[in-house]
């Protein structure tokens, strides 16, 4: 048995049909990246994962259990935005997370315990690289330096899936090359499961070992919505050649230009 | 030249202009005090400058012949106390069901609309069943104001939570936390710049509800006073008491600005009109 196994899982909103026969399997350590038109239902498959969502049909497993049907401390999540809190400094949002482990009912820790969190907490600070950071608050911090807070936030937790919605979609060029590094590096040291949703080929084709295209295979130009997406490429990262990278970038872009794609899953664009 | 709205008066200059219309209201003032006062001495419309210092200073500064009280202190920390107790209480209600409502669709399915129903009732008008209720004493006072500003902060405080990012109660729960630890370390810390904020905005009304009600039924409290003494047409008295009621809400207004700048630099800081 994989680690994750998805069977034959759809997602409809009434007549709408966003994602249908979606089958697949994940190991242990893969790291996937998801791309995707507008539209196709990429973040609503992220939405199940996650737990937010539940399939209209179908089942997720991970570890022979079907997923928990509310967010919790098995899956991690580092969203575009919004996923680091404002009132905050940088070390409580990192030691919280241990707060929530071990005072359920003041969430505060005091003495002793708090100072384990605290060392705990600024060694994971220090792996995505915000030790001068510490003391400051979020809206303090650079893109890129709240995104390296969201990810040591849901690092600290030690999750066995890692799920991102477009990490680095708001950063400058640059700083999404740091992060990529910063990624890769975290994923190898603490052995993540990762999902990752991009925009950006580039990005998808050069992180993680597996890409994925999700993508509407069929379509009824007199009912849009009578089809959903599917998970039309999957393959090692590495192997893309020319000929598919090219076949992939024409398929996103067909879709792009279809814009009576109804936005029913409230995907960001 | 620059556009006019490119123009910024320099700091002193913008002192000057802010000061400027307050000189001319009280020349203005003065001039038509002493032109009717050259008419008739005995005017007690617009009295002099000298009436008001003479005035305060019996109220303020000489024991009352008749309860031996300093009437002016009594009547400020009357109504500072119930002001206080009846803002105090609200926003304690307030910061309570608003979170609870905000966060737990089940409590806010069951009472949203109640709390809706009852902001849309005039308070003013059934300050006469609170008079039957509760006495004339100082409760109904307080349950005046705790019923004018009450609702209108649940309402405030329930849109503030609705308005914190679900991705930050998602990533909650992705760290471990339960509904109360989400509402203790997310919610509740988020709301409170957002009470104090709110709670300014109530000052308003909370003062109008006060003074209504120490007009209506009490023996002390700066409401009191005024209408007391417009029996005997005395503006010597009521014109300061106006300006030292303007002159407490400004310092509470300032006072509570200044606890949430101190408290949540981190709000003002991100959200500039939040000043």
């Amino acid at each position: 048995m994989s680690y994750i196994n998805i069977k034959n899982v759809w997602k409809e909103y009434g007549d709408q049909v966003v994602l249908e026969r979606i089958n697949n399997t994940v190991e242990k350590g893969d790291f996937i990246t998801i791309v995707g038109a507008s539209g196709c239902g990429k973040t609503t498959f992220l939405k199940m994962l996650l737990g937010t969502e539940g399939p209209s049909r179908g089942i997720i497993t991970v570890a022979n259990e079907p997923l928990h049907a509310e967010p919790d401390a098995q899956r991690g999540i580092v969203f575009q935005r919004y996923s680091v809190f404002p009132h905050m400094t940088v070390l409580q949002n990192v030691v919280l997370a241990r707060e929530f482990e071990k005072s359920r009912f003041l969430s505060r820790l005091f003495g002793s315990a708090k100072k384990q969190a605290v060392e705990e907490a600024l060694t994971m600070i220090e792996a995505v690289g915000l030790t001068p950071a510490i003391n400051k608050y979020p809206h303090e911090l650079s893109g890129g330096m709240q995104q390296r807070l969201a990810i040591a936030q849901a690092l600290i937790k030690k999750p066995r899936i890692l799920l991102l919605d477009e990490p680095f979609g708001a950063l400058d060029p640059g700083i999404r090359a740091d992060m990529h590094q910063l990624v890769l590096d975290l994923w190898r040291r603490y052995k993540l499961t990762i999902f990752m949703i991009t925009h950006d080929l580039k990005e998808a084709f050069y992180l993680g070992t597996r890409l994925w295209v999700f993508d509407k295979d069929r379509i009824d130009p007199q009912a849009p919505g009578a089809f959903g997406a599917r998970i039309t490429y999957d393959m090692p990262v590495g192997s893309v050649d020319e000929k598919a990278s090219a076949k992939i970038r024409e398929s996103l872009q067909q879709e792009d230009a279809d814009l009576d794609e109804p936005a029913m899953s409230g995907v960001t664009p | 030249m620059k556009k006019l709205i490119n123009q910024q008066p320099t700091k002193p200059f913008r002192w000057l202009l802010g000061i400027i219309p307050f000189f001319i209201l009280l020349i203005l003032y003065i001039g038509a005090s002493n032109a009717r006062l050259a008419e008739n001495p005995n005017d007690k419309l617009l009295p002099a400058l000298g009436s008001f210092v003479e005035a305060m200073d019996r109220l303020a500064f000489e024991p009352s012949k008749r309860s031996g009280e300093y009437v002016f202190w009594q009547d400020t920390v009357s109504s500072l106390e119930r002001l206080g107790i009846g803002v105090g209480v609200s926003a304690l209600i307030a910061l309570i069901f608003g979170v609870v409502n905000g966060t737990i669709p089940y409590v806010r399915a069951n009472l949203s609309p109640l709390i809706t129903a009852i902001s849309l009732v005039p308070p003013m008008a059934i300050l006469p069943v609170l008079f039957i209720v509760f006495g004339l004493g100082e409760l109904s006072k307080i349950v005046l104001i705790a019923i004018g500003i009450t609702p209108f902060l649940i309402r405030d405080m329930q849109q503030r939570v609705l308005e914190i990012p679900s991705e930050q109660l998602i990533k909650a729960q992705t760290l471990g936390a339960n509904t109360w630890q989400i509402i203790v370390r997310v919610v509740l810390p988020q709301v409170m710049p957002r009470l104090i904020a709110s709670v300014r905005l109530s000052l308003g009304a909370a003062w109008l509800f006060l003074i209504a009600a120490e007009a209506i039924a009490s023996t002390d409290g700066l409401g009191y006073r005024i209408f007391l003494v417009r029996r005997y047409l005395s503006m010597d008295v009521i014109l300061p008491y106006v300006l030292w009621i303007t002159l407490l809400a400004f310092a509470v207004d300032f006072a509570l600005r200044k606890l949430s700048l101190w408290l949540y630099p981190w709000f003002h800081d991100q959200t500039p009109e939040g000043a």
